[in-house]
């Protein structure tokens, strides 16, 4: 039961990063921002997963690259736009606010803006209705039936305390 | 406003329709990277030649010292589609008359003479990629991947995967004379 829990555990291990003992730099100030950065951007051969957990050789060769430009004293953004400039936009997990991704950024706040309107005119449509003479009020011909109906079938006992 | 809001359905089918029959087309990609390289300069590299093959190195000055449009192609004797497609890109270099440039991507050299000797060698250039770092300036996201170049050194087509397919070729072909009429203007 121990070998299993333990090899499900190494298992589990590379499942998080895939980032190798040789990567890994001396500078843990560094070797942190390499792996705040890599969590951002898209392996391009398995691309719903981040390099930093990619077993891919492009993802490998892509973190290494980032260490490199790091060591050689590139700032964060620089080091995202060397691979911007090498990839496009695709390689970032979180698109960035530009003219191409007004669409993708804006259309929620859009659906949600119409979706409010709507059901605040419904809102309104529907209490106008009911205080109004419109389409809450019942015609006379449903009156005379609603009297008949009381007058067969009514409460009279209450009626009687009531009087 | 109540017109508008009879109205608000129909559209919505209407765009969520168009977005459906967009995303289903059968030859949409969904895996496709858009290039950020097109219509964009080759980006620098400098690579020497595999040792012990004939072909001389490749850097980012020859793509422009033919004068014409020339194709790179990124290729590995590990990769199998490459087998397919260099029978392809060996003919289509003779017969189009382009000079076919290659980057061995992360390759051993002796895998990569075997391969040469084995199949044939259509590559004017060959630059040796070991590191796989000119693939990443090249923006490669697997091997085979071919560009061509234009004269003025300008990524002006760009193609994933092994180039064997007619459609493949076909694209091909109307790239190069796209760039050759540009070139000749």
């Amino acid at each position: 039961m121990r070998p299993l829990l333990a090899a499900l555990c190494i298992m589990l291990a590379t499942a998080v990063a895939a980032v190798e003992p040789d990567e890994i730099l001396d500078d843990p100030a560094l070797e942190a921002r390499a792996r705040e950065i890599s969590k951002d951007i898209r392996c391009v051969v398995c691309q719903n997963e981040p390099i930093d957990s990619s077993n891919a050789g492009v993802a490998r060769d892509l973190r290494l690259l980032i260490r490199e430009r790091l060591v050689a004293g590139d700032s964060d953004e620089e080091v995202v736009q060397y691979l911007v400039d090498r990839y496009g936009d695709y390689v970032l997990f979180n698109p960035p606010f530009k003219p191409t991704t007004y669409a993708l950024w804006l259309a929620p706040f859009a659906l949600l803006g119409i979706g409010a309107l709507a059901a605040g005119v419904a809102l309104r449509r529907r209490r106008t209705g009911a205080s109004g003479a419109g389409a809450g009020a019942l015609s006379t011909e449903d009156e005379a039936r609603v009297a008949a109906l009381m007058a067969r079938y009514g409460p009279q006992d209450t009626d009687r305390k009531d009087d | 406003m109540q017109r508008i809001l009879v109205a608000l359905p129909i559209l919505a089918v209407i765009v969520l329709g168009g977005f459906f029959l967009w995303g289903l087309n059968p030859d949409r990609d969904p895996n496709a990277i858009p290039s950020a390289l097109l219509s964009k300069p080759a980006p620098r590299f400098d690579l020497g030649p595999i040792a012990g093959v004939d072909s001389p190195g490749l850097k980012t000055e020859d793509l422009m010292a033919a004068g014409e449009p020339v194709l790179v192609n990124v290729f590995a004797s590990w990769c199998v589609p490459c087998r397919a497609e260099h029978k392809v890109l060996t003919r289509l270099a003779r017969d189009e008359d382009f000079p076919l440039y290659g980057i061995n991507y992360k390759d051993r050299p002796e895998d990569a003479r075997k391969w040469l000797e084995d199949l044939g060698n259509p590559y004017d250039r060959i630059g040796a990629d070991e590191s796989g770092r000119a693939g990443i300036e090249w923006g490669i996201s697997g091997v085979p991947e071919t560009f061509l170049v234009d004269p003025s050194g300008t990524v002006v087509w760009r193609f994933v995967g092994p180039i064997a397919t007619e459609q493949s070729q076909d694209e091909l072909r109307a790239a190069l004379k796209a760039a050759r009429g540009e070139a000749g203007s």
